[in-house]
């Protein structure tokens, strides 16, 4: 078997698994499945990564050529945003069982099929070549984000589910309207094909029109700013484990299609003319930015926190795609990877908390540095990490975002940035001052450290922040392919 | 409804018409219009006909809710099967040719069969949606005795 008919059971080996762990009985079983696929799927993904940078691979699903057939198309941008989904999934999983054991009572087969399901439907949308098969993908890993998001222990997760699905089931179809228009005109939906036909048509207010809906669509999955409504009660009351796997993974894959469906399919210099995306994702970029930190600041809920931080955060990944330049969106390739991360270890460090206390409000934080050391320790390096500080991982993507606005000849961005990240600096500090500088209150009961199944994946995760911004060769090598491969020769011209 | 003589009769005669009909949409699938989708859908109203007259309980002595649930899988299962038979004599996924000798009966087994996954996972689907509905009165009725 070779390594290009290897590659699609990153997807396939979850997607099969989930039947199965549904019929398995108990805790333990559905977990180790769940567990052993998607260290499968990141095997498969790390080995593909490497020949993709090469030249991308294809594969055609039961050998119906495209594109008349479903292909998987799988460059350096793909293979990255793979390879951090699977991998992503793996650590939370490694975290998440004590964490659901806790939250959920019963047998749970069901639900470590829909995370199975849930992580094939990203892994999906990440590798396929065709827009629709993106769209089936979509429903998919939305539809069982959603059950997840009901087993949250609190009733409002049920409430914020279902606000979460009537968002994303406007934003998905946004995307198939989109992708629909873009069918009726070329009479194709395979992605290559669809950037060699579109130049014919490029001129009509059909095609136009595809593109507004595509960017809209997307632009509602990944949280932009005014489209961002359904993100902070989904991510707070979600069950603490899915909160680490969706807070790393589904707004990066949505920003994915986002950048392919402009750069792969409808080429770069046209998408950029014909709609003034330029301005629009700088505004909303920059306003997701503020006003996500803003918000976060007064947040009592820590999850709510790290909800709007994510908003604030994803402002700068849309800020390197307004740049529209090859160091842009490098910037957003490689925030998209650490911000993965250390949005994953924040989650991970207050699950554990919540594991232990019970509580995610800030009052529960109030002198825990003396009593759960480990894990405070863990929350504050993190912290270190998305404000930015040297030798992180998120100091090398702002570092690289301000070079690249440096670049782009828009110096007024880097004071933005770097306000911004300030704003960071209080919201992190909030916590670590109501953990070490708050003594406990007399009423609560002491608390011991975590155990070290929960303390070794989260010093894991905080681990690769700081492995990752020492040693930058990977995500540096990779967002930069990325962004070359997307800049690549495959675009239309207008 | 079990008490209404007419409406007795009628789904008496109706319901094994429409599991016929079911079936017959399931294997013409591959050559005329319909496939698994819309056969399981048929068939599952027919079970949903019979709840709808004779009450859940005695609908539930027929299949049992677990056996919908393990249907259900199974019927994934079985698409997945055929997608990795394929992989295994050395063709792609879900590619049929190298199932059988013959092109024509190779392409004509595996859509077969792949549709027959999708009609008993639809069909399940959509009685055990409706066994949840159903069964929503009694469910609350347990949560509000728990409550009290």
């Amino acid at each position: 078997m070779t390594l290009v008919e290897l590659m699609p059971f990153s997807v396939l080996v979850p997607l099969i698994a989930a039947p199965l762990c549904a019929l398995l009985p108990g805790r333990i079983l559905p977990w180790l499945l769940a567990l052993a696929s998607a260290i499968a799927s990141t095997v498969i993904a790390a080995l593909v990564l490497p020949q993709a940078i090469d030249g991308p691979l294809s594969y055609a699903f039961g050998n119906w050529p495209p594109p008349i057939g479903i292909e998987y198309r799988v460059d350096s941008a793909n293979a990255f945003v793979a390879l951090l989904v699977s991998g992503l999934a793996v650590l939370a999983t490694l975290w998440g069982r004590k964490s659901v054991n806790e939250e959920l009572d019963q047998p749970q087969g069901v639900f470590y099929s829909l995370f199975l399901l849930a992580l094939a439907g990203l892994m999906g949308i990440t590798l396929t070549g065709d827009a629709f098969n993106v769209f089936v993908f979509l429903e998919i890993s939305s539809l069982s984000t959603y059950a997840l998001i009901a087993h949250g222990p609190d009733r409002r997760a049920l409430l914020a589910s279902f606000r979460y699905l009537i968002m994303g089931t406007v934003g998905a179809t946004f995307f198939l309207i989109g992708v629909g228009f873009l069918y009726i005109m070329t009479g194709t939906l395979n992605m290559a094909d669809l950037a060699e036909r579109l130049p014919e048509v490029a001129d009509t207010r059909t095609v136009h029109v595809a593109l507004a809906f595509i960017i809209v669509g997307m632009g509602l999955k990944l949280a932009m700013l005014p489209l961002h409504l359904w993100l902070p009660n989904a991510y707070t009351y979600a069950p603490n484990f899915i909160s680490v796997f969706i807070a790393g993974t589904a707004t990066k894959v949505a920003l994915y299609v986002m950048i392919r469906m402009i750069y792969t399919v409808f080429g770069a210099d046209y998408s950029y003319a014909v709609l003034p995306l330029t301005a629009v994702f700088l505004a909303l970029a920059l306003a997701g930015m503020f006003i996500g930190a803003w918000t976060a600041i007064f947040q009592a809920n820590l999850k709510r926190m790290l909800a709007w931080s994510s908003i604030s955060q994803v402002g700068y990944m849309l800020l390197g795609l307004a740049l529209g330049t090859v160091a842009g969106l490098t910037a957003t390739f490689l925030h998209l990877f650490n911000h993965a991360l250390i949005k994953a270890a924040l989650f991970m460090a207050v699950g554990t908390v919540a594991w232990r206390v019970g509580s995610v409000r800030i009052e529960a934080f109030r002198g825990l540095g003396r009593q759960m050391p480990w894990t405070m320790t863990a929350f504050a390096l993190a912290g270190l990490s998305i404000i930015g500080i040297p030798t992180t991982a998120g100091f090398i993507s702002k570092w690289y975002l301000i070079l690249a606005a440096m670049d782009a000849g828009q110096p007024w961005l880097v004071a933005l940035i770097v306000i911004s990240s300030l704003m960071a600096v209080v919201y992190v500090w909030r916590v670590i001052e109501a953990a070490w500088f708050q003594s406990r209150p007399a009423d609560a009961e002491t608390v011991r450290e975590a155990p070290l199944s929960l303390l070794v994946p989260l010093w894991l995760m905080v681990g690769l922040n700081f492995w990752f911004g020492l040693d930058t060769r990977l995500p540096v090598a990779g967002a930069t392919a990325a962004a070359e491969a997307l800049f690549g020769p495959t675009g239309v011209t207008p | 409804m079990r008490e209404h003589g007419i409406l007795r009769i009628v789904a008496r005669l109706l319901i094994p018409l429409i599991m016929l009909f079911g079936l017959y949409i399931q294997f013409h699938g591959d050559y005329s219009p319909g496939g698994g989708f819309q056969a399981g859908v048929v068939f599952a109203s027919a079970w949903i006909l019979f709840v709808l007259i004779y009450g859940l309980d005695d609908a539930l002595k027929v299949i049992p809710e677990r056996a919908m649930f393990v249907l259900m899988l199974l019927g994934v299962l079985l698409y997945a099967a055929v997608g990795i038979a394929g992989v295994l004599l050395g063709g792609h996924f879900l590619n049929f040719y190298p199932l059988l000798p013959g092109k024509h009966a190779a392409q004509q087994f595996g859509i077969i069969t792949v549709e027959l996954g999708v009609g008993v996972t639809v069909a399940t689907v959509m009685m055990l949606i409706f066994t949840q509905f159903a069964r929503r009165r009694q469910l609350l009725a347990e949560v509000n005795e728990e409550v009290d």
